[in-house]
């Protein structure tokens, strides 16, 4: 009887892991609805985190036959300290067996169902039905960056990209197939010639055009070209467009006195949303925080969301540094270049007119989106002015959201997946 | 057969090892002893097949039904994550092992285990299940060791490629109606036949063709001849008796049935069956396994192989095995097999090698016998409900202070029926032993009759036993059962004076 020692440790781990997606695949409505809530309900800081799911129950039970409450049951239980034959005992609330509560046979009662799903189950579900805007045009249109890679062989091209070998293998076998017939032939020829100069060699005419013959066949196969144009083989090599994986987004925000701490708080859930978004389609992200009210600056994500300042609002500060940031580091045929914008709305009156121009000749035909997003409702001239944008450039959008379970709609409805043609 | 174990040999020079971290040199030095202790003891087993593996593998070999590999569905999946939060959290340590009925008998031991933990391990999976799977006659009759791990393999090939063929949603919905009715797709009388893999494909096959080709009985449209006709074929009834393995039934007889899906029937059923004998003898086989372990490793400390160290290791886990919380206890959820079928085989020793006056009153044929040949045979042929009845003992009954609780719905206090003295111990016996028994632990649910001349509705008729009525999920069931006949589906609770208590009835599927 031999012993078989085996280690699986390394082999098929997360075999249940089918068996996990189908789970969530068949309860996916409720899942989702969790997602939203978690979405909606809690801090921005918390978002990437895995989530915990609850279903209820009874939703999740499996059903069987099975003896219900009712009818007479004898149970037998260890343990007995006190009682004695015929004595009485008041039915436990719930009725199931004896006392000390037997267990009701289910055993875990009626918790809920909850488990958590990992980041990247959460995200994904988070970002169902989200496509990247754009996205097709980017990577069929007028796209930057192409790779050359082999794509077999040609019959021709340039000397140094000659292969050699394929090119000998082609005229080996083009010789020997040109050269099969009038080699059989000549096989033939010669047996025959052997044959009649051994029996009648009187027959001289006979043997002389045979002798003919051969010549001519062994001249015909002489004269198959050893190496022949029609061989040559050519290593081919095809350029392919690559899709640009690395993408920078601006993030422009208003710090303005006007902006309270609630009103960030908005502007800073829809950028987390966009910067989550982004690492799902990119490689590489980088982002820029740009601030601003009079004066606009570049600043670390610290200082972006954090800083309180004071003082007016100037909106095409911030959009001519994005430009100034774009054209010094970011050039848009390698990158792919998305805005988002949070703003109370307030602005200096005559540079909405400026920001409007600034965005529609400057900066939409460098990025691929630009959003932006109100966080108050009253439309002010910043508001009109943007709107005439909206019509006029489909890489522009822009939402209201004014408080914290719209931002979540406001995204979606931003980034909803279109037709875009290509 | 031997009647008593063989002699030791020569007292080992020094124990073995006990470090804390296993290796595979370790283990195979352990199990080597072990299988000579086994040996001696006459244990006989299929060959064994040690696998190492991590946590995370035995959480999902737990989500699987403790199979090494099983078609996917979501009901695993579940499972699956409520191991898992269950162990991250801490609520529950996950088994030191699990064992497969197949042979060769395949016992996972998991890498955390310290030395002593893999030795006990062993001893209990690969010396005690092991031998109790090929001996018990529940498993050598219905279940076949050799063949489980392919035809498993198979069904997981066949459901995936339904999946693509059919798509996810139909195979989930299918498969969920034959869960619901899976304890209802269990032969409990009739022995199946023995196939290999090769021929179980092959059948498949012509099963699928053979099937639909038939006619069947539901759609026998051919005018039948007037005289004969209306006397008779009212008289007729389909099935011809009532049939208890409803899956069956469905596979055979559902008129609306794909062939794919009548071999996905088929599949559930099948491994229904292999799960039934495991299901009626969990007191028995892991008594069976923990009284090995028990005898093994003591054995292996008497001949001078284990440290007192490594002792006193296995005695904590063992300890804690087979606590049982008596009634009034916090933890107490009923009575805990390993506890039970462990002092039960402990207690059959007893009585073969010191019995009382009472033990030779009660057990005359056992009282005074060589141990080992009568441990032998109580593990081959009985299965929970009759080895209880035939070998709990009135001493192990005032040792576990066991009695019984009457509860009567009509009545409004309980009443306790029996306890551990003179006049309770039959009666206790009795009532411990119908608790094992599937037959009365599950509702008993039969094919009664389709209705061949109107609309095909299907009658199932539940025999109440003692006046139990049907849980709560008995409507959803039915509908599951309503999906597999394709027609109307009713069920009659039938009381015990004979007449329907309660009817459920679900229309035809949409």
């Amino acid at each position: 009887m031999a012993l078989h020692i085996i280690d699986r440790r390394l082999s098929g781990k997360n075999k249940s892991i089918g068996n996990r997606e189908r789970f969530l695949r068949r309860y996916k409505a409720q899942i989702q609805d969790a997602v939203r809530r978690a979405v909606d309900g809690r801090g921005i800081r918390d978002i990437e985190r895995s989530e915990n799911i609850t279903i209820p129950r009874k939703d999740i039970g499996e059903p069987l036959f099975q003896h219900g409450q009712g009818g007479i049951r004898e149970t037998v239980h260890p343990g007995n300290t006190e009682y004695l034959r015929g004595d009485r005992i008041a039915r436990p609330p719930g009725g199931a067996g004896g006392p000390g509560g037997q267990a009701s046979g289910s055993g875990e009662g009626d918790d809920d169902f909850s488990f958590t799903l990992s980041k990247e189950e959460f995200l994904q579900l988070f970002f169902e039905d989200l496509a990247l805007p754009h996205l097709l045009r980017t990577q069929i249109g007028d796209n930057p960056e192409w790779k050359s890679h082999r794509a077999g062989f040609t019959h021709d091209g340039t000397p140094n990209n000659l292969s050699i070998v394929r090119s000998m293998r082609g005229a080996l076998g083009r010789r020997i197939a040109v050269g099969q017939a009038p080699r059989r032939t000549l096989v033939q020829k010669q047996a025959l010639l052997v044959e009649r100069e051994r029996e009648k060699p009187q027959d001289v005419d006979v043997v002389e055009a045979l002798r003919a013959e051969i010549l001519a066949l062994q001249g015909r196969l002489k004269r198959i070209p050893y190496l022949d144009p029609i061989d040559l083989r050519f290593r081919n090599r095809v350029r392919v467009p690559v899709p640009t994986s690395k993408a920078v987004m601006f993030c422009l925000m208003d710090v303005s006195g006007s902006m309270d701490q609630a009103r960030k708080d908005l502007a800073k859930r829809f950028f987390i949303l966009l910067y989550l978004f982004l690492t799902r389609h990119y490689d590489k992200i980088d982002i820029v925080f740009i601030r601003h009210h009079t004066q606009a600056q570049e600043v670390d994500e610290e200082g972006f969301f954090h800083a309180t300042e004071t003082g007016g609002t100037v909106v095409s500060s911030a959009l001519v540094l994005m430009q100034q940031i774009i054209v010094a580091r970011y050039p848009s045929g390698e990158w792919n270049i998305y805005g988002a914008q949070a703003s109370d709305g307030d602005n200096y009156n005559n540079d909405s007119t400026r920001c409007r121009e600034l965005l529609a000749e400057g900066i939409l035909p460098l990025v691929r989106y630009f959003a932006y997003v109100q966080v108050v409702e009253e439309e002010q001239n910043l508001w009109t002015e943007y709107q005439q944008l909206e019509q006029a450039h489909a890489n522009f959008a822009m939402r209201k959201a004014t408080s914290a379970d719209q931002i979540y709609p406001v995204f979606r409805n931003l980034f909803r997946k279109q037709r875009v043609p290509a | 057969m031997m009647t008593s174990p063989l002699a030791s040999p020569a007292r080992a020079a020094r124990p073995l090892p006990d470090a804390s971290d296993w290796t595979f040199e370790l283990i195979d030095r352990y199990h080597e002893v072990i299988r000579q202790t086994a040996e001696r003891y006459g244990l006989d087993t299929y060959p064994n097949q040690l696998e190492i593996i991590s946590a995370e593998q035995m959480m999902d070999a737990y989500a699987s039904v403790g199979m090494p590999v099983n078609y996917r569905h979501w009901s695993y999946g579940k499972e699956f994550i409520a191991t898992e939060k269950r162990y991250r959290r801490g609520h529950m340590g996950l088994a030191y092992e699990i064992v497969i009925n197949s042979n060769p008998c395949i016992s996972y031991l998991m890498e955390e285990n310290t030395t002593v933990m893999q030795a006990l391990v062993i001893a209990h999976a690969a010396y005690g299940h092991n031998s109790f799977f090929k001996g018990n006659y529940l498993f050598r009759m219905w279940t076949d060791a050799s063949s489980i791990i392919d035809y498993l393999v198979y069904a997981r090939n066949y459901v995936s490629e339904c999946e693509e063929r059919h798509g996810m949603e139909a195979v989930e919905t299918l498969l969920d109606s034959c869960h619901a009715l899976a304890n209802f797709g269990v032969d409990r009388y009739r022995r199946p036949s023995r196939r290999t893999l090769a021929q179980e494909m092959a059948e498949s096959r012509a099963r699928e063709e053979h099937a639909q080709q038939q006619v069947n009985d539901l759609w026998r449209t051919v005018p039948v001849r007037e005289e004969k006709a209306p006397a008779a074929q009212a008289a007729q009834r389909f099935p011809a008796e009532p049939q208890e393995n409803l899956l069956y039934f469905f596979e055979k007889s559902a008129p609306l049935l794909e062939p794919w899906q009548r071999e996905i029937v088929r599949i559930v059923r099948k491994v229904a069956q292999y799960f039934y004998p495991q299901r009626q003898s969990q007191v028995m086989n892991e008594g069976w396994a923990t009284f090995w372990h028990h005898r093994l490793l003591n054995t292996l400390y008497d001949d001078g192989h284990l440290s007192d160290g490594a002792m006193l290791e296995w005695l904590t886990s063992h300890t804690n095995v087979i606590f049982q919380p008596p009634v009034d206890h916090r933890a107490y959820s009923g009575i805990n097999p390993y506890a039970l079928g462990f002092a039960m085989y402990s207690d059959i020793r007893r009585i073969c090698e010191h019995p009382t006056d009472e033990d030779r009153a009660w057990f005359p044929e056992i009282a005074g016998a060589p141990w080992l040949p009568t441990l032998d045979h109580a593990m081959r042929n009985y299965k929970d409900e009759s080895f209880i009845g035939q070998f709990l003992s009135p001493r192990l009954m005032r040792e576990m202070r066991l009695f019984a609780i009457h509860d009567d719905e009509r009545k409004s206090e309980l009443e306790v029926s029996a306890i551990h003295d003179t006049a309770g111990y039959q009666r206790l016996r009795q009532s411990l032993s119908q608790q094992y028994d599937l037959g009365t632990r599950e509702p008993n649910i039969q094919v009664w009759n389709v209705n061949l001349r109107g609309d095909r509705t299907l009658t199932l008729r539940h025999s109440q036993y003692q006046d139990r009525p049907l849980g709560d999920t008995t409507l959803e069931v039915l509908r599951h059962a309503a999906r597999l006949w394709g027609f109307g589906v009713n069920l009659e609770s039938v009381n015990s004076a004979g007449s329907v208590a309660r009817n459920w009835s679900v229309g035809a599927p949409a």
